[in-house]
C-alpha cells in the first residue's frame, strides 16, 4: 500500500474508511430506540386485513454486537495496515521478514554446526545426514528418485560412479552450478552404418552380445571420432562430462537401439542450478548426504 | 423519526436497490479501486521498487500457455507462492504482483494437488519436463499427475496471430506488426510439447530465486 503514484490515494482510502465508519455509529444511533412504560406501540402498516407488528427495540446484546464490531474496526485499523499508509510494520511483507528472522534464529545454529566441517566428516554424520535425506526428498527425487537410483536420463547417485567427479567439491559445483551434459550427434559424420559399428564395439567394450565384425571396424571409427571427449580407453572424462563407456553402467540405456540413438542424434542432457536457490548451507548437507550414498 | 423513512425505503424497490449498490460499492472503492493507481501492481517491480526483467509472452510461450490454461493445469497447480517461510523455503522467493503484470489472465490457481508452479522455471531439465508430461511416473513413482500423452503432436497456429491482436487490446505489452507478422514461423514445427515447456521453464524467473 506504501507505493501510491500520488499522496492522493492514502487521502482517499483514509476518508472513505473513516466515513464508512462514522455513517455506521450514526444509523446505530439514529436507530436506538428506548422501550417506554405501558403497551408497547404497533408499526403503522397491516398485511391481510389483521396482521400488524410490534415496535420493540433490539435486543441489548444484539446492539452491543454491532458496537463491538465498531470498536474492534477501530483498534484493527489502530493495529494493523488498512488505514490508509499506516501500520506498514505490520503489514505482510513485515511479517514475512519476522518469520524469516525467527526461522533463522532456529535453524541458523543448526547450519552453522556443520558449516565449518568438512564435507566427509558431515557425510559421516547421522545428523546431518537425516537433514540431508529431507531435503534430497524435497529438492532432487523429482529426477534422481526418492533413493536416488535415477532413471533414464537422470543419473543414479549410488552407483559410485560420477560424469563430472566424485570429489566434494565437484558434486558441489554440480549443485550450485548444475552442469549442461552434451553429446554432439555423430550421426552426418558416421553413416547409419558407422553409427551402428561403434554401437557393437561399445556393447563389446562392457562384455555385451555384439557383432565382433561391427565392433572391429567400429574400434578404428572410435578412435577418430569418440576419444576426444571419452578418451583412448573409452574410461570418459570428467572435465566434460563424458561417460566412462567400459563399466556398464547406462544413462540412457544399454541396448543397441539406444546406443545408436544416442551417437546419432547426440544427447543434451542438463542438471539445472541450484546454488542461488538452496543457498550454500543447504547445497553443503546436501553434498555430504550424495556422497553418503555412494559410500554405502 | 426513523420509521417512516424504512417505509419509504422499504416501499420503493428503485431506491432500495440504489442505497443498497452504494453501500456495497464501499468495499470495492476502498479495497479494489486503489490498486489501479499503485506502482507495485501496474509495473513490473518486486515489492522493494526494483525493476523486475519480466518479458512479455513470444509467440512459442503464448501458446504454451493455451496449452496450460486448455489441460486445466490450474485445476491443480497454483502460482502464487505466499510469503511464508514454508512456501519460499520448498518454492523459492514469494510471488510479487509485478510478475504476473503480462498474464491475462493470470494463472494463479487456488488449489495445489500438485506443487505451485510459480518459480518452476529453470527448476527442472527441458528434458524432464518433456518426459514427466508425457507420463509422470517414468520420472516420479509416487506421482498422481495425469498423463498427457497427445501433447507430442504440431502446435496449432493458425490462430496465433488474433491472439496477440486480442491481448494487445487488454494487456500492458503491445506487441509490434512486426512481432505479430512474424510468430507463426516462430511456430514452425513446434509441438504442444515444446510451447508448453517453453512456457513452464520461463515461470518466475524474473526473480532471483531466494531472497
Amino acid at each position: 500500500m506504501a507505493d501510491f503514484i500520488s499522496g492522493f490515494w492514502n487521502m482517499y482510502v483514509m476518508v472513505l474508511v473513516a466515513l464508512s465508519i462514522l455513517f455506521c455509529v450514526f444509523v446505530l444511533v439514529s436507530n436506538m430506540t428506548k422501550r417506554e412504560k405501558g403497551p408497547v406501540e404497533l408499526h403503522g402498516h397491516v398485511w391481510d386485513e389483521t396482521l400488524a407488528e410490534y415496535n420493540n427495540p433490539l435486543p441489548r446484546w444484539w446492539m452491543y454486537l454491532f458496537w463491538i464490531t465498531i470498536f474492534f474496526a477501530i483498534g484493527y485499523l489502530a493495529i494493523y495496515p488498512g488505514f490508509g499508509n499506516s501500520n506498514q510494520h505490520r503489514g505482510q511483507w513485515a511479517q514475512y521478514e519476522a518469520e524469516m528472522k525467527a526461522g533463522e534464529e532456529r535453524f541458523g545454529p543448526v547450519f552453522a554446526k556443520y558449516r565449518e566441517m568438512d564435507v566427509m566428516a558431515v557425510a559421516a554424520d547421522p545428523e546431518a545426514n537425516a537433514m540431508g535425506k529431507r531435503l534430497f526428498l524435497t529438492y532432487c527425487q523429482q529426477c534422481h528418485g526418492a533413493a536416488a537410483q535415477g532413471a533414464k536420463s537422470f543419473p543414479n547417485l549410488t552407483d559410485g560412479e560420477w560424469l563430472w567427479g566424485g570429489a566434494p567439491e565437484n558434486i558441489k559445483e554440480t549443485i550450485t552450478n548444475g552442469r549442461n551434459g552434451v553429446m554432439t550427434p555423430f550421426g552426418q559424420v558416421l553413416g547409419a552404418d558407422g553409427v551402428k559399428d561403434v554401437a557393437n564395439y561399445v556393447r563389446s567394450m562392457n562384455g555385451l552380445a555384439h557383432d565382433s565384425v561391427r565392433a572391429q571396424r567400429g574400434k578404428d571409427l572410435f578412435a577418430n571420432n569418440c576419444v576426444a571427449c571419452h578418451g583412448a580407453d573409452a574410461k570418459g572424462n570428467p572435465m566434460l562430462g563424458a561417460p566412462n563407456l567400459t563399466n556398464n553402467l547406462w544413462l540412457y540405456g544399454s541396448s543397441e537401439a539406444t546406443i545408436i540413438e544416442t551417437v546419432t542424434h547426440g544427447r543434451n542432457n542438463k542438471m539445472p542450478a541450484f546454488g542461488e536457490f538452496l543457498g550454500q548451507d543447504k547445497v553443503h548437507l546436501l553434498t555430504a548426504y550424495v556422497l553418503s550414498l555412494s559410500k554405502k | 423519526m426513523a420509521q417512516s423513512k424504512h417505509e419509504k425505503i422499504e416501499r420503493n424497490v428503485f431506491l432500495m436497490i440504489v442505497l443498497t449498490l452504494m453501500t456495497v460499492s464501499v468495499g470495492g472503492l476502498v479495497e479494489i479501486v486503489p490498486l489501479f493507481f499503485q506502482h507495485s501492481t501496474t509495473t513490473p517491480i518486486d515489492q522493494k521498487g526494483n525493476a523486475l526483467a519480466v518479458k512479455p509472452y513470444d509467440p512459442v510461450r503464448l501458446v504454451g500457455r493455451d496449452i496450460y490454461v486448455r489441460e486445466g493445469c490450474y485445476n491443480c497447480h497454483s502460482q502464487m507462492i505466499r510469503p511464508f517461510r514454508a512456501e519460499t523455503e520448498r518454492y523459492g522467493h514469494y510471488s510479487v504482483a509485478g510478475e504476473y503484470v503480462y498474464d491475462h489472465p493470470f494463472q494463479w490457481g487456488s488449489k495445489r494437488t500438485g506443487p505451485d508452479l510459480a518459480r518452476v522455471g529453470g527448476r527442472y531439465s527441458d528434458e524432464w519436463q518433456r518426459v514427466h508430461l508425457l507420463n509422470p511416473r517414468d520420472v516420479v513413482p509416487e506421482s498422481n499427475m495425469p498423463a498427457f500423452p497427445w501433447l507430442d503432436r504440431p502446435v496449432k497456429a493458425d490462430d496465433i496471430q488474433d491472439k496477440m491482436r486480442a491481448l494487445n487490446k487488454v494487456g500492458l505489452h503491445k506487441y509490434s506488426e512486426e512481432e505479430i507478422a512474424a510468430a507463426p514461423a516462430a511456430l514452425e514445427g513446434k509441438t504442444e510439447l515444446d510451447a508448453i515447456v517453453a512456457y513452464l521453464q520461463g515461470l518466475g524467473t524474473a526473480i532471483s530465486n531466494f531472497r
